[in-house]
């Protein structure tokens, strides 16, 4: 078992797939000679060329046209949008096209492609490049959503995106790309879907995505040492598929659940779950739902304000303490 | 009156004529480079084509054809001498104002009346509607109604000719409106840097939806005038003339098979009724649709035809066998059922569901 970083985890998944598939191609900004404004791309120009990884021009809706395009004529591409806030600018292509082209066309039309993109706060960039916008593509019909929190999830998930024959927009939280993790040696292919259980407890489950899982393991060692509750800690991982079947059996363990979203209040995928459990496992619950988002506010790109309006470990220990204890 | 046949079209690497079969022994215009078949096939399109279009008007009126719809009469020459010249395998692309090029790829007339209707018969069971029309076996990947999408999508699927070494080209059709849109500049400036086998024709129909493009527009051809922006040559042609239409296409369509990259060919048109079925066309100047129904491509073709000795009764004889195909996909069409509700449940994903949740 290897240790990566989670930027060294994209690179080794996508050169995994890329020699096990010659329609494997890859195409973005800056990702080729230059290696990924992030570096999360280094080695793969040199060892499969500029014909499969392909620097464009700053054109995101070329760059998605032509992974569309590429991938109903019989490509996988993967493309890069640099930073997820520019999703914006070549939404038509993901939200009326990409998504839309297979259930319109009646099943005529396959998209196997990826869009890999960096999301996410605290990187101090500020409103325009720190966006958590994963529930922008969780509510279109036809888009698979994932988001993973570790290295060994980036590479599996990743691989799995690759394989998978329907559109998977792949987030990759910008301010994790430097943590280090225990990658498995040899080829990895995970499960879409499919949430895992990194913490069990038995007083309240704390259900987290991306750069927010690490902050809930952080809270839920805490509020064991200092507070004495026992959380379990669940990593959705993929919002569609969702994994319903393990998340609600986890919340209904504990009869509490709380939604650690780095996203802004309204509309939060965190909002979708406590939807799914009030019509589920309502009588399950022992108390009400807590969800814990940034404000519903832009961004702001000081350290000092970022890091009050995105959710803290400190953050999720307060309030657990206050409204569960 | 008639338009004398050019000889050739402009430019180098054109490709082969079809093969020179006008008729012996009739009084015919020497030195065609087209062939009585190639123009027999032609005149076949143009008038699919119109029947359709014209039907579909029909069935409106008669509140058959539901929704929005965009008639492409007085475009046909552009669908057919494109098609024409297209082998089966390369790919089509086009907007909402698209029956014109699905039925010119060889889609059925029932698919596309059936889909207008909102029948099981049309070739999205009903799932998309007049503005999306798609048939992938005929290569008609897809009509578009958001400008200026499908500009890049067409260009990636180049992508894959070109990775793949297949030899297809991908065809990109769009209107004069589209030009004004970042995906426009972003498709062509990277087909140009990729040198990609696509080939995009401008249907210069003179109107973007109800406003006139000259008013809205920097450059007085929207498409020709910007083609230097992409290191491409200027190409506009007169887009109501089948045979300039088809000799262009096999131009552009050899320069990208050899390599040479992308094509952005404006074809100038007109379209005989208003934008969408809602627009009865008031704010076009008195006169203007008459002058420009004395350029109709379909009589002038019908013309065309016959200087190159064609008899009409060939001529006239396709005619009636096209209508009375027209008539019975609209027999077909209309004793389809609707839809099943099953259809809604079905095909988000590739593994046939909808399921977004376990």
């Amino acid at each position: 078992m290897a240790e990566l970083t989670y930027r060294e985890a994209v690179a080794e998944a996508i050169a995994q797939e890329m020699r096990r598939d010659e329609d494997v191609v890859f195409l973005g900004e800056d990702i080729g000679a230059a290696g990924g404004v992030f570096k999360a791309t280094v080695g793969l120009f040199k060892e499969f060329g500029p014909e499969r990884v392909r620097d464009t021009p700053i054109s995101e809706q070329a760059i998605l046209g032509a992974a569309m395009g590429s991938a109903m004529t019989g490509l996988k591409p993967i493309a890069e949008i640099m930073f997820s806030d520019f999703l914006a600018v070549c939404w038509d292509i993901v939200a009326n096209e990409i998504a839309k082209a297979r259930y319109m066309t009646g099943g005529q039309m396959s998209m196997p492609l990826v869009i890999r993109t960096a999301n996410g706060g605290g990187s101090r960039f500020g409103a325009q490049h720190s966006q958590s916008v994963e529930n922008w593509a969780m509510m279109i019909p036809g888009l698979k959503v994932v988001a993973p929190s570790s290295p060994a999830d980036v590479k599996g998930l990743l691989a799995a995106a690759i394989r998978d024959p329907d559109p998977v927009m792949f987030f990759e939280q910008k301010s994790l790309y430097p943590i280090k993790g225990f990658v498995p040696d040899g080829e990895l292919v995970d499960e879409l879907g499919t949430a895992k259980v990194l913490r069990d407890g038995g007083d309240v489950t704390i259900v987290a995505l991306a750069a927010m899982v690490p902050r809930a393991m952080k809270a839920a060692e805490e509020l064991s040492a200092q507070h004495g509750i026992e959380a379990t800690v669940v990593d959705v991982r993929s919002l569609v598929p969702l994994d319903t079947q393990t998340i609600l059996r986890e919340i209904s363990k504990t009869g509490r659940l709380v939604t650690v979203e780095e996203n802004p209040r309204l509309c939060g995928w965190g909002a979708e779950i406590a939807s799914i459990v009030a019509d589920e496992i309502f009588w399950d619950l022992d108390g009400p739902i807590i969800r814990i988002t940034t404000p519903h506010i832009p961004l702001p790109a000081a350290d000092a304000l970022e890091d009050a309006t995105m959710p803290s470990a400190e953050r999720i220990v307060r309030e657990i303490v206050e409204k569960i204890d | 009156m008639a338009t004398k046949p050019k000889a050739a079209a402009k430019g180098k690497g054109r490709a082969k004529a079809a093969p020179k079969r006008a008729a012996k022994g009739k009084a015919s215009l020497a030195n065609d480079d087209i062939g009585e078949d190639t123009r027999l096939a032609l005149w076949r399109s143009l008038l699919e084509i119109r029947h359709v279009e014209q039907r579909a008007y029909d069935l409106f009126l008669q509140n058959l054809i539901k929704g929005t719809s965009h008639l492409a009469l007085g475009h046909e020459a552009v669908a057919a001498g494109f098609a024409t010249a297209m082998q089966k395998d390369d790919w089509s692309f086009c907007t909402y104002r698209g029956h014109h090029h699905t039925l010119a790829r060889g889609a059925s007339m029932e698919g596309v009346l059936g889909e207008l209707m909102g029948r099981q018969c049309g070739l999205l069971q009903g799932k998309g509607g007049s503005m999306h029309l798609t048939s992938v076996e005929h290569g008609a990947m897809g009509s578009y109604a958001i400008i200026g999408a499908h500009l890049p999508i067409a260009m990636g699927a180049a992508w894959t000719a070109q990775y793949k070494k297949t030899g297809q080209v991908s065809v990109c059709f769009f209107g004069d409106g589209t030009t004004n849109i970042g995906a426009f500049h972003e498709a062509l400036n990277m087909a140009a840097v990729w040198k990609l086998p696509v080939v995009f024709v401008c249907e210069n129909n003179l109107y973007m939806e109800y406003t006139p493009i000259k008013d809205v527009t920097a450059v007085h051809n929207p498409a020709g005038d910007r083609a230097a922006s992409y290191g491409l040559p200027k190409i506009v042609i007169d887009g109501n003339d089948a045979d300039e239409v088809y000799r262009t296409a096999q131009t552009a369509f050899a320069k990208a098979r050899a390599g040479d990259g992308p094509s952005l060919i404006e074809c100038l048109t007109y379209r005989h009724s208003g934008h969408s079925r809602a627009d009865p066309g008031d704010y076009r100047p008195p006169g203007e649709l008459e002058a420009w129904l004395k350029k109709d491509p379909v009589p002038r073709y019908r013309e065309r035809l016959a200087e190159f000795g064609i008899s009409k009764d060939v001529i006239d004889g396709m005619d009636a066998e096209v209508l009375a195909q027209v008539d019975e996909a609209t027999e077909i069409s209309k004793a389809s059922s609707p839809p099943g509700l099953e259809l809604i449940d079905v095909d988000v994903w590739a593994d046939g569901g909808t399921a977004w949740r376990n």
